[in-house]
This record gives C-alpha cells, sequence and structure tokens, in this order.
C-alpha cells in the first residue's frame, strides 16, 4: 500500500503543492476532498473506513455461524441428514466462479493502478459475469429446494410450520399425516401430562416421572462414536469394519431420527437459506457496485492518481467470496 | 484527468470560501440546505431535534406509565386486559425509544459529530457522506417506531388496525417466544426499525474511528488527544463490533415471526434461551455505548470547570479501552437465571466484576481532578457533580448483580429497574446535559442563565433520587418488573416514585426553557468562555463553516494555564507561546 | 438486630436454608456501596467548597497523575470485587447442588398460571410443599417463557418452553409466602401470582391425601369438584362467571346456550360440545376469540370433566331441569340425595 501512496504523492506534488495551509482551495488536485490535506491521507482514510466497514460484515455473519455451530452441535444428525438435499457440485462449481471473480477483480484494482484503462473494464466485466454466474446457479438450486418442499419456514416439509401438500412420497406422510403444528401442540401436551399423572407413593422421592417424549436434552441423540474396530483382524477385514460404520454415519435416514431430531430437519434448511440468502444479498450489491466502478472506469476516471474506488469495492468483493468460501464446506461438504 | 470530474466518493464537494463573520448557522439558508448538508455541525444539531423529540416522547411514556402505577387499579381504562395491555405497550415504547432513538445516539451523535472534528483541528469527519447516512437511517429508524406508535394509539384510542401498526408489547428485550409468537404485529416494524438504526449507529462509529486515525492535527499524538475523543474512539469499537449482531439477531427474529425457522423459536425446534444469547451480545456491551461518552464528556467538564488539568490521563484513557474490551465477554450476567449451564453463569460473573475496576479508576481520577481546582459551578460542572455521585451508586448497584446468588434474588424485580435508571439517567442523560451545558456557547454562541440552570438540575437530582431509590426497596422485597398491577403492600413506595417522577419531569423542563432562552436570547458567547484548552474552543463560537479561520495548534488540551483572564475585555486569552512551546515539546506525529 | 432492621426495611422474610446467606451477602455489598458512595461524595464536597472559584483567586499547581495512588485504587476495588465474587459463587453453588433424594415437584407454567404436579400425580395452582426437606422444583412452559420467583426463599428460576430448568429449596419457615412470575409473558403477566404454602410434614402428607381425592372431601358434589378443578387449572383466568366475555366465552349462561363459531356453524353447548372443548380445545373456536387455549387431554381424567360440567349447569340459566329433587316437586324431602344430582355418573 504504501508504495501506491508513495506514487500518490509524487503524482500529486506533479500536480501542485501538497502542503498549502488546510483552507487553500486555488491549488487542488482533483478528487481531493476539502477537509483532507492530501491525496494519500484521503485515500489511507477511505481504506481505513472500508476495512472497519468489512469487519462490521464479519461480525454480521458472525452471528448466523454462531447459530450454525450451535444447532450443528446439538444435532449433528440432522446435518448429516439433511444436507444430502444440497448438490455438491454446484455448490463447488460457484466456489470456483467467485474465486476466479475474485481473481480478475484484484487484477482490475492493479490495471487501474496502471492506468490501463481497457485492461480494467475487462476485468471489470469479467468479475461481474462472476457475479451473475453465480447468482444463476444459487437461483438453480433454490427452485429446486423449492419444488422438493425444503424450502424456508412454511414451504418445508419437515417443519410443524409446513402448509404445503402432506400426502406425497417421503418423511411428509411419515410424520405428518396425523399432525399439524396444532395437534401436534396437543400431542406434546398429552404426553407431558399422562406422564405426570403417573401415580407414584406419596412420600418416596423420584426422578423425572414426567419427561416430555419431544424434548430431550441435546447430547441424548447424537451419533455414536465410532466403535473401537477389534483388534487382530486382517487389514482388509479392518478397510472392511471401518468402511460399514462410515456408511452407517452417512447413510441416516428420516426414520433413524429420534422424534426430537425429526422436529428440527427443517432448521437445517432455514439456516442454510438465511446463510446463503444473506450472501446472495451481498453478491448482488456487489454486482450493483462493480457496476457502478465499470461506469465510470468508462468515463476514464481512474488512473494512477486515484483508484480508490475500484479499491474499496475489490475489498468488498474479496469479503463476500471469503465468507462463500466458509460457507461451502460447512453446509456442503458435512462429515 | 479532467478537473471537471466530481470529486471523491467518500469526500465533501469543494466550496467556495466564506465571507467574513458568516458561521455555520448562517453559512446557507433553506431547510434543504440543513437537510441535505454535509457539514458535521449541522448534522449534530439535526441529530440533536430528532433525538431530543425522542427523549421527549419516551418521557411522556414514563409519566403515562407511572401514573399508571399510582394505583394497584387499572387507572387508563376500567377493563383490566385492556389497562394491562395498554400498561404493556407502554413501558415497552417507553424502553425502546429511551433505548435505540435517545440514549445510545445521544451523545456521540449530537456532541460527537459537534465536536469531535474541532477537537481535532479539523474541517469535517473522514466521510461527511456517510455522516449525513447516518442521520437519515436514524430518521428512517424513526419513522418505523413513529408508525408502530401511531399505530398504538389509533388501535388504544379509535380501535382503528393499521397493517402490522398495532403498537409493541414484547418489552425492549424482544425476548422469544413471546415476541415471535403472541406479541402485538407492531414487533414487525419495530425490528425493522431497530435494524435500520442499527446502520445509523454503525457509519457513526466507522467514520469516527477513520476521522480519530486519519485526522489528528500536527501535534496531536494519541496521548495528546482531549478524553473525549479516547471515549468516542473506545464507543465507536464497541458500535462497529456489537452492533452487526444486533442486526442479525433482528433479521432472525423477523425470519422467525413471519416464516417460522425454528432457531429462536421452541415451537419450531428453536432455543428461546439461544435468543437471548445473541439479544445481550450486542445489549450489554449497548450499555457500555451510552456510557463511555458520557464519561469522556464527564472529563471535559469536570477538569474545564475546575479549571485543572485532568489527573491521570493515562489511566483515565486506558480504561476507556478496557472498558470496551471486557464489555464483551459479560453480557451472560442478564442470564443468570434464564437455565445456561452454571459453569457459564460463574464464569460470566468473575467477569462482570472485572468491567468494574476500570470504571472505578475513573471516578476516583475525576474526584482527584477537582483537588486544589478552581471550580465554578456552572450548570455543566453541577450535573457532572451529580453524575460523579449518582454513577458511583448506580454503578454500585451493578455489583449485587453481578454476585449470583444476589442477582438470583432480585433478578426481574424493581432493584434491575432502579440500577439501570441510575447508570442511564443518573449518569449518561446527566453528562449529556452537562456536555450540552458545556457546549452550548460553541454550538450557538451564547451564554446559558447559569442561576435557572442550576435551578433545573438540581430539581432534577432530586426528583430523580425520589423517584428511583424507593424502587431498589421495592426490589429488595420482592416486586418484579413489568407490572401493571402489583400487591397492596408496594403502594406507597409507587406512589413516592410516580410523585418523583413528576418532579424529574419539572425539572427537566426547566432545563429545557432554560436552554431554549439562552439559545434566543442569550448573551453572546466569547471564543473560549470557559478558558479550555481544547481545539473547538479556538475557533469563535458559532464557529465558521469550515471550523477555524486560522489553523489551531494542538498543545496539552488540559494546559488550562495556556488561558488567562483578561479582567478588562472579559476574556480568556490564549498565551500564544506558551501553547507553542507546548506543542513543540511532543515529536509531531502524523498518520503512519 | 441490624438484621431484623434490614428485615423490616428492604427485604422480605427468611423462609429458606439459604435466605439467610443471600441476606449476609446483601448487606456486605451494601456496605461496600454505602463506604464509597460516602467516600465519594464527601471527598468532592470537600474539594468544591474548599476550592470553590472566588474573585482573584487561582487554581493551584498539583501533580497530573500519581502512579502510586491510582494503583491502589485499581488494587483494592479489584480485590473487594474478588471477594464479593467469591461468596456470590458460594452461594451460587448452595443453590445449584441439590442434596440427594429430594422430593420432586413438576412445575408447568403458562399463560398466566402454573401447574404444580406432584409425585402422585395430583395437580395444584398452588405450591404446597413440607418445611424441613429439600424440594427439587423441575420446571418447563407451554407457551412462552415464564419464571417461578419465590422472594421469600430468595429463589428464582425461568420456566422456559421446549426444556427442563431446575432448583431446589429446603423451607425453614411455616406459612404462606407470595410466588411471582418473574418473566415478562403478556397481558396478565402482572396476575400471574400465587403463594406457596410450607407445612409441617405431617400435614402436608394430610394436605395432598385430601387434595388428591375431592370426592373424600366433606360435603362433596360434582359441582363444587368441578368448581375446585377449574380454579385449580386455572380456567378462571380466561373464563369469567359474570358474563362478560374474557381470553375465552363467559361460563355464565353458557350450559345450553347457541354458540356461533369462528367458522359460522352454530351449536349449541351440550355435554359433548364441552367436553370436547377442553381435549380439543381448537376444534371449535366460538366467533370472536383466538385460538389459544391448551388441551387437558390426558390432565384432566374423566370424571374430573363430568364434575365441570355439572359446575357449569349450575352456572347457566339455558339449563333447563337438572332438579336434584328424584321425587314429584310438591312433596319435596328437605334431604335430596346429593349422589343423585345430575350428570354425576
Ligand atoms: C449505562 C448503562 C449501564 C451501565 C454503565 C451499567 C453498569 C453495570 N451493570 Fe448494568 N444494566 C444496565 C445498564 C447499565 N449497567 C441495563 C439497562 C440493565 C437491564 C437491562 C434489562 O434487563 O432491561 C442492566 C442490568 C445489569 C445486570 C443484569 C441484572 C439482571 O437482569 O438480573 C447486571 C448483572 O451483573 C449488571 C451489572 C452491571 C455492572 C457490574 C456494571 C459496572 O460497569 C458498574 C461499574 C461502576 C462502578 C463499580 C461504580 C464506580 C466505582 C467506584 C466509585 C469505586 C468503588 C468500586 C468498587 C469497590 C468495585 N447490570
Ligand atoms: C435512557 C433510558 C431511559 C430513560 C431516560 C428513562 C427515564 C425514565 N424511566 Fe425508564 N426505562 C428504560 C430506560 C429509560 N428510562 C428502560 C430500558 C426500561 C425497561 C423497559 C422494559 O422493561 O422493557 C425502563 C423502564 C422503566 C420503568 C419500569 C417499568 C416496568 O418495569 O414496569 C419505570 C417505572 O418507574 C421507568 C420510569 C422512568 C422515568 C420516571 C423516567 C424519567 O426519567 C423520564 C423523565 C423524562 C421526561 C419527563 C421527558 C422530559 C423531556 C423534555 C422536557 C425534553 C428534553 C429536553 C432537554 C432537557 C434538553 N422506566
Ligand atoms: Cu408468566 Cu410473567
Ligand atoms: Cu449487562
Amino acid at each position: 500500500m504504501s508504495e501506491l501512496v508513495s506514487r500518490q504523492q509524487a503524482a500529486v506534488a506533479a500536480q501542485g503543492d501538497t502542503n498549502s495551509p488546510l483552507r487553500d482551495h486555488h491549488v487542488h488536485p482533483p478528487h481531493l476532498a476539502h477537509h483532507f490535506e492530501s491525496p494519500a491521507q484521503q485515500y489511507d482514510s477511505a481504506k481505513i473506513g472500508m476495512w472497519v466497514f468489512l469487519a462490521t460484515e464479519l461480525l454480521m455473519f458472525g452471528g448466523l455461524f454462531c447459530a450454525y455451530s450451535v444447532y450443528r452441535h446439538n444435532h449433528p444428525e440432522v446435518f448429516e441428514y439433511a444436507h444430502h438435499y444440497l448438490d455438491k457440485f454446484w455448490g463447488a462449481f460457484n466456489t470456483v466462479v467467485l474465486i476466479t471473480s475474485s481473481l480478475t477483480m484484484a487484477w482490475g484494482v492493479r490495471m487501474a493502478q496502471m492506468g490501463a484503462k481497457r485492461g480494467l473494464i475487462v476485468c471489470l466485466v469479467l468479475t461481474l459475469l462472476g457475479g451473475v454466474g453465480f447468482m444463476i446457479v444459487k437461483s438453480i438450486e433454490y427452485s429446486h429446494k423449492y419444488h422438493e418442499h425444503v424450502w424456508i419456514g412454511a414451504g418445508n416439509k419437515y417443519s410443524k410450520a409446513y402448509n404445503g401438500p402432506r400426502n406425497e412420497e417421503g418423511p411428509l406422510s411419515a410424520q405428518h399425516s396425523e399432525t399439524n403444528a396444532l395437534t401436534d401442540k396437543e400431542r406434546e401436551h398429552t404426553a407431558t401430562l399422562n406422564q405426570m399423572a403417573k401415580p407414584v407413593a406419596t412420600t418416596e422421592p423420584v426422578g423425572q416421572p414426567w419427561r416430555d417424549p419431544n424434548m430431550g436434552t441435546p447430547d441424548e441423540a447424537k451419533i455414536k462414536p465410532m466403535q473401537v474396530i477389534p483388534a487382530g483382524l486382517s487389514e482388509a477385514a479392518r478397510q472392511q469394519q471401518i468402511k460399514a460404520v462410515d456408511e452407517h454415519k452417512h447413510s441416516i435416514k428420516y426414520e433413524d431420527l429420534p422424534q426430537i431430531e425429526k422436529d428440527r430437519v427443517a432448521t437445517f434448511f432455514n439456516i442454510y437459506f438465511m446463510m446463503t440468502g444473506l450472501h446472495g444479498i451481498h453478491v448482488l450489491v456487489g454486482m450493483g457496485l462493480i457496476t457502478w466502478v465499470l461506469i465510470r472506469a468508462t468515463k476514464n476516471e481512474f488512473g494512477p492518481t486515484y483508484f480508490t474506488p475500484v479499491d474499496l469495492v475489490g475489498l468488498y468483493w474479496h469479503l463476500v467470496d471469503l465468507i462463500w468460501i466458509f460457507l461451502f464446506p460447512l453446509l456442503y461438504l458435512i462429515h | 484527468m479532467s478537473a471537471i470530474n466530481p470529486p471523491v466518493s467518500l469526500g465533501a464537494p469543494v466550496h467556495e470560501p466564506q465571507a467574513p463573520g458568516d458561521n455555520y448557522l448562517t453559512h446557507s439558508r433553506g431547510i434543504l440546505s440543513w437537510l441535505f448538508t454535509l457539514d458535521h455541525k449541522r448534522i449534530g444539531i439535526m441529530y440533536m431535534v430528532g433525538v431530543l423529540t425522542a427523549f421527549f416522547i419516551g418521557g411522556v411514556f414514563a409519566m403515562l406509565l407511572r401514573t399508571e402505577l399510582l394505583t394497584p387499579g387499572p387507572t387508563f381504562n376500567s377493563d383490566k386486559t385492556q389497562a394491562w395491555n395498554f400498561y404493556n405497550h407502554v413501558f415497552t415504547l417507553h424502553g425502546a425509544v429511551m433505548v435505540f432513538l435517545f440514549i445510545i445516539p445521544a451523545i456521540p451523535a449530537i456532541l460527537g459529530n459537534f465536536i469531535l472534528p474541532m477537537q481535532l483541528g479539523a474541517k469535517d469527519v473522514a466521510f461527511p457522506r456517510l455522516n449525513l447516512g447516518s442521520l437519515w437511517c436514524w430518521i428512517g429508524g424513526a419513522i418505523f417506531f413513529g408508525y408502530v406508535l401511531l399505530g398504538g394509539i389509533l388501535n388504544a384510542s379509535l380501535g382503528w388496525h393499521l397493517p402490522g401498526g398495532y403498537g409493541l408489547d414484547t418489552g425492549w428485550t424482544f425476548y422469544t417466544p413471546y415476541s415471535s409468537q403472541q406479541a402485538s404485529d407492531g414487533t414487525i416494524a419495530a425490528l425493522l426499525g431497530v435494524f435500520i438504526l442499527g446502520f445509523s449507529s454503525i457509519l457513526t462509529g466507522v467514520n469516527f474511528i477513520a476521522s480519530i486515525h486519519m485526522l489528528r492535527p500536527k501535534g496531536m499524538t494519541w496521548f495528546r488527544m482531549p478524553l473525549f475523543l479516547w471515549a468516542l474512539y473506545a464507543t465507536s469499537v464497541i458500535q462497529i463490533l456489537a452492533t452487526p449482531v444486533l442486526a442479525i439477531t433482528g433479521l432472525l427474529l423477523l425470519a422467525e415471526r413471519l416464516l417460522h425457522i425454528g432457531i429462536f423459536d421452541s415451537k419450531f425446534g428453536g432455543d428461546p434461551v439461544l435468543f437471548q444469547h445473541f439479544f445481550w451480545f450486542y445489549s450489554h456491551p449497548a450499555v457500555y455505548i451510552m456510557i463511555l461518552p458520557a464519561m469522556g464528556v464527564i472529563s471535559e467538564v469536570i477538569s474545564t470547570h475546575s479549571r485543572k488539568h485532568v489527573f491521570g490521563y493515562n489511566f483515565i484513557a486506558y480504561s476507556s479501552i478496557a472498558i470496551a474490551l471486557l464489555s464483551f465477554l459479560v453480557w451472560g450476567h442478564h442470564m443468570f437465571v434464564s437455565g445456561q449451564s452454571p459453569i457459564s453463569n460463574v464464569i460470566f460473573s468473575l467477569l462482570t466484576f472485572s468491567v468494574a475496576v476500570p470504571s472505578a479508576i475513573k471516578v476516583f481520577n475525576w474526584v482527584s481532578t477537582m483537588y486544589k481546582g478552581d471550580i465554578r459551578f456552572t450548570p455543566a460542572m453541577v450535573a457532572a457533580m451529580c453524575f460523579l455521585v449518582l454513577f458511583t451508586f448506580g454503578g454500585l448497584t451493578g455489583l449485587f448483580l453481578g454476585s449470583i446468588a444476589n442477582d438470583i434474588h432480585v433478578t426481574g424485580t424493581y432493584f434491575i429497574v432502579a440500577h439501570f435508571h441510575y447508570v442511564m439517567v443518573g449518569s449518561v442523560l446527566f453528562a449529556f446535559l452537562a456536555g450540552l451545558y458545556h457546549w452550548w456557547p460553541k454550538m450557538f454562541g451564547r451564554m446559558v442563565n447559569v442561576a435557572w440552570g442550576n435551578v433545573g438540575m438540581i430539581l432534577l437530582l432530586i426528583g430523580f433520587n425520589v423517584t428511583f431509590f424507593p424502587q431498589f426497596i421495592m426490589g429488595a422485597k420482592g416486586m418484579p418488573r413489568r407490572y401493571a398491577t402489583y400487591p397492596v403492600e408496594f403502594t406507597g413506595f409507587h406512589q413516592v416514585s410516580t410523585y418523583g417522577a413528576y418532579l424529574m419531569a419539572i425539572g427537566l423542563f426547566t432545563i429545557a426553557f432554560n436552554l431554549l432562552h439562552a439559545l434566543l436570547k442569550g448573551v453572546k458567547a466569547p471564543a473560549n468562555p470557559w478558558g479550555s484548552n481544547t481545539l473547538e474552543w479556538h475557533s469563535p463560537s458559532p464557529p465558521p463553516h469550515d471550523n477555524f479561520p486560522v489553523e489551531p495548534v494542538a498543545g496539552d488540551p488540559y494546559d488550562m494555564k495556556a488561558w488567562t483572564w483578561d479582567e478588562p475585555t472579559k476574556q480568556w486569552v490564549l498565551d500564544e507561546e506558551r501553547a507553542k512551546t507546548v506543542a513543540g515539546t511532543e515529536p509531531t506525529k502524523h498518520h503512519h | 438486630m441490624l438484621n431484623f432492621l434490614a428485615q423490616q426495611l428492604y427485604l422480605p422474610p427468611k423462609a429458606s436454608t439459604v435466605a439467610p446467606h443471600v441476606d449476609v451477602l446483601f448487606n456486605a455489598i451494601l456496605a461496600v456501596t454505602a463506604f464509597f458512595c460516602l467516600l465519594i461524595f464527601v471527598g468532592m464536597l470537600v474539594f468544591a467548597v474548599k476550592y470553590r472559584h472566588r474573585p482573584g483567586r487561582e487554581g493551584g499547581e498539583s501533580p497530573g497523575h500519581s502512579t502510586a495512588l491510582e494503583l491502589t485504587w485499581t488494587i483494592i476495588p479489584t480485590i473487594i470485587v474478588l471477594v464479593i465474587f467469591y461468596y456470590g459463587f458460594r452461594g451460587f453453588l448452595d443453590e445449584t447442588v441439590v442434596p440427594p433424594n429430594a422430593y420432586e415437584i413438576g412445575v408447568q407454567s403458562r399463560m398466566w398460571n402454573w401447574s404444580f404436579v406432584y409425585p402422585n400425580g395430583h395437580v395444584d395452582p398452588q405450591l404446597h410443599i413440607p418445611v424441613d426437606r429439600p424440594i427439587r422444583l423441575v420446571v418447563t412452559s407451554e407457551d412462552v417463557i415464564h419464571s417461578v420467583y419465590i422472594p421469600a426463599f430468595r429463589l428464582q428460576k425461568s420456566t422456559v418452553p421446549g426444556r427442563y430448568n431446575r432448583f431446589w429449596v429446603e423451607a425453614k419457615e411455616k406459612g404462606e409466602f407470595p410466588v411471582y412470575c418473574a418473566q415478562y409473558c403478556g397481558t396478565n403477566h402482572a396476575e400471574m401470582v400465587t403463594k406457596c404454602v410450607v407445612h409441617d410434614q405431617a400435614d402436608f402428607v394430610r394436605w395432598l391425601e385430601v387434595a388428591s381425592n375431592p370426592e373424600r372431601q366433606p360435603g362433596f358434589t360434582p359441582a363444587k369438584g368441578g368448581e375446585q378443578v377449574m380454579s385449580a387449572r386455572g380456567c378462571f383466568q380466561c373464563h369469567t362467571l359474570n358474563g362478560a366475555a374474557s381470553t375465552g366465552p363467559t361460563f355464565k349462561d353458557l350450559f345450553g346456550r347457541q354458540e356461533v363459531m369462528s367458522d359460522g356453524s352454530t351449536i349449541v353447548a351440550e355435554e359433548n360440545y364441552i367436553r370436547e372443548s377442553i381435549y380439543y380445545p381448537q376444534k371449535k373456536i366460538v366467533k370472536g376469540f383466538g385460538p389459544v387455549m391448551p388441551s387437558f387431554l390426558g390432565s384432566l381424567k374423566d370424571r374430573e370433566v363430568d364434575w365441570i360440567i355439572a359446575f357449569l349447569k349450575t352456572q347457566s340459566a339455558n339449563f333447563k331441569g337438572g332438579d336434584a329433587n328424584p321425587t314429584a316437586p310438591a312433596a319435596a324431602p328437605a334431604n335430596a340425595a346429593p349422589a343423585a344430582a345430575p350428570a354425576a355418573k
């Protein structure tokens, strides 16, 4: 950065005095706001501002990552089961797309600094295309989810709030034929109080005579840890064993889930949609910004002495990319 | 490159030099020249208009709820269900408006915006457009709250039902599942409002951090900064790190309420306690967003009006940063009975106490600053002295709450209500008023009437204690908070409290009129009525459009001897030489 | 003595084993608070008076800082808070670690009352406990977060839907103490209050015996039983007996009344409708009311429902018949057998 700065200062020096008194408006490098002394100072301020802003962005997603980890930790098998709905291929594809676009963006900044107008425009267009590609793929994925009734909230067949068609293939019928949010509540209730009503001798203390089957302590339903493989097996046999255990772990079926977990399958999708949704919005904003920079680039506004906007938009775009690089493995590649 | 290009997006446009005698108030005319100004001073003033209005509305709610509590029975409606509902809406809006619309923006957005660039000897904050943006975010958020409010009023009075506008009755803490199921649908609009207000707060934070890093003048090293700037810096750090978490919490809660995403709502497999963690992760640091700037104001006011170099500058500066960092580690102390694990309870309790120490340091340093001073009892100073006592008391009552075994007894009672009013009203509000009185002459070029100012301040002080002290006793005796009615045994306490509240209102109106009177009829103020050496006083009152006719020299901000009282002209005059030499003693530090 | 004063002035009665410890802690912190408040207040006033501005007076010189002093008032408070923390922590341990084989009572909270569930299945709207006996309360909620707050015991716990919270208490004093919901929970939060009755142990066993079997109570009639059950389950929180509509329809003249349902249909409130409304409250909703009533399926036994119906009949002018007199109206013997009361199966 300091290298750029010095270059800027040099350029500005060429244009006239940097250290004229604050209030002097006669000699004034273009783009220099009246409350800054030198383009260098202005550039660094912008840079600091941007980094601080990116910090807030991270914290904002941080909240979602927390929610994710809490539920992943408390309901691993739900994530095991539900993540099979996500298509690794498209996920990976999008990852590649974004990384590439990040590359072209970085390149664009370089071009701007070198005052290579055409190069800058090309890079920005490519980056923009990357964004477009990403959004197209995402919308394909989303529409699949929508049609499979694993949409967000009430559009999700695993959710108690589900309000779509009920009597089709799969878990839907299994779980929801006899229930909707309402009678479900009744079920819990009955269960609870039936339990409560178990007659017990008055004086004798008891443990928890009335545990509600729908409320369990989370750790109850954890995936069983891989059993120790008996010693003295042939290598082949051992491999087989391990494979078997893995198999079991990865081929979790809806039926295998305890009731308490069944009720939480929808949460995976909700977290998925909140995270990718918020990220998607950021991609859109980023595309907007790039377009704006692109327009200014065509007007030939950037060069060695002034490329702050390109630089900042670049930073933003890298952040969006970075966040996706976390989202992809966390959501698509659960093991 | 052609010079006709628009300037960099982040800066303010270059403007023509101004005529002599012209100041920021008269610089340009017309309502638009205010609404779309990039001048930090005008933005600060507009914030003041908005925020004080919010304060007034919050106060009206306070009076309403105190009046309902005058008797155990229903007051505003013969039908109990109606009356209780009304009360629940009133205390929720009271809390939400006071916190989100009044006290969080109060000091940073009003005094900070106006004073920070001037104390830096700069022409403006780093990003004037962002600054305007933050103002508009505040207005946007206020509009949403206004809608909720209007909806509530129309519904209560005429039974009309604005879509999504029927009041707000979640308590300012928005706990799920009540907020995601039963609560009145104003919740949605209110959450959007909070979301937008969050950005207003974030933008201010970004602006202040960049400004303090980049705009410090020659001679102002980090440890030559006025303590108000240290305080604002610490505050900004919290604002940018905590507020985004509030934003995401709001979004998730909205989704929970509208789509049932089962993250916070137990009915759909979510965890209500998780919501509390999210909420307090913001809202505890938020209480330091309130108090830190207040502490900054107090440092300025006490040293100036005692005409003494502030005592223990470094400890005060460091303790601000310490408070900012520690504030992120204690949120769990709001959840001792929520069912979070006992271990976390213990850890949070321990950390909570650690925050108390830096605050203690500050208090002692402030008192020592008065030692051997030359103290003038201006309303600012009187307010600051009230702060010292009320904050000490309010803060120490925090220790009752930090100690788990004790908190389990008083949590959810009026003890809490009393605690946070001592720190939010007794401390922050008084500090805010001290700041207003301290900088009023700078802002409007008029002096306030000292006598009336002090009368108002004393009325407020008395009223305040009469209102909130009995609430400690009620709380200790087990009077739960957020109760629209109460066991008769508490009637006496509640009545005292209510009369105290009326007295507070009188005090505040006196103060309001005192300030307004100064604004309209006050004596013209000199550039530096208090003989303070921070840079804003080196410029005329009110300051010109771009702050300084001549570039000020940054010396030791608390070197009161740099200004001497000149009897004939009845003014403080700057000892140029001293200022220069003091400034010279420090190596010039600029950005990088 | 001092303690007694505190008692009268600002603390509720100490009725549990932990209460005295908590109060000691409270008073200790209070002392610290008082000390420092005075210190600051007096110090400030002295300076304010001594160094107030007088014409011609200049502020004197004094050191800008003093590391020694500042360390002192960093370290002393640190020590003090650590001590306070330690005792708070100790007290908390006592409140957390449940003694073995404590007597367990389940607590189900809902808007706006609690059901205290005793080991023998008896459900009571009030908390009755034996004195000098560790009691373990397992609390949860059916709708929103509530809490169980008993000032006299210095104890409180939130009741969170979807999870169980626990706390324990050993009462040291017999008597009646208020129980509050200290977690905001909507309209009637302020009226979510009941009492905790501490019996001596023999009394408690007797109380439970009787409370669990209303039939055994002297002068029992199904109608009386119904009224008891209903107040025990907090029905009257939402349904009035005086004709005023509340959260739910009034019980006055309910039985035999024509009700318009939310779907526009109309039905007459008779035995089966009432029974259904108790077990499946969401099936039929009276026009103008919300689907907010929890189901009592499994929690109210059939015979209790019968009593409720009997009670509602006594409350309704629309209920024709139901004359308790088996013989011809003309000559009514004074002692009509209560067993023959209507609908008592
Ligand atoms: C400006 C706002 C503000 C400030 C500054 C504080 C400051 C502190 N608060 Fe407070 N607090 C609130 C606003 C604030 N609080 C609000 C709004 C709530 C309730 C929210 C709700 O539920 O609605 C709350 C609730 C709250 C709780 C939760 C109670 C409950 O709900 O059960 C706790 C628990 O630990 C707590 C503790 C503290 C502590 C230890 C400090 C400390 O920082 C105080 C430090 C200051 C001092 C200690 C005084 C100065 C010291 C001396 C003069 C020297 C002597 C010092 C020692 C011997 C240590 N506060
Ligand atoms: C900064 C925050 C703030 C401020 C200033 C106040 C101010 C007051 N508060 Fe409030 N209060 C809260 C924050 C605040 N409160 C919060 C967060 C809650 C919790 C809500 C919840 O539980 O969800 C609460 C709850 C709360 C309760 C508990 C309700 C309950 O639990 O049932 C009570 C009860 O007495 C109360 C009373 C008051 C009173 C009498 C004032 C008085 O001080 C008000 C006096 C103000 C006026 C009368 C307005 C006058 C203004 C002008 C004339 C214009 C001003 C111009 C200038 C002076 C320049 N408040
Ligand atoms: Cu239940 Cu408050
Ligand atoms: Cu806190």
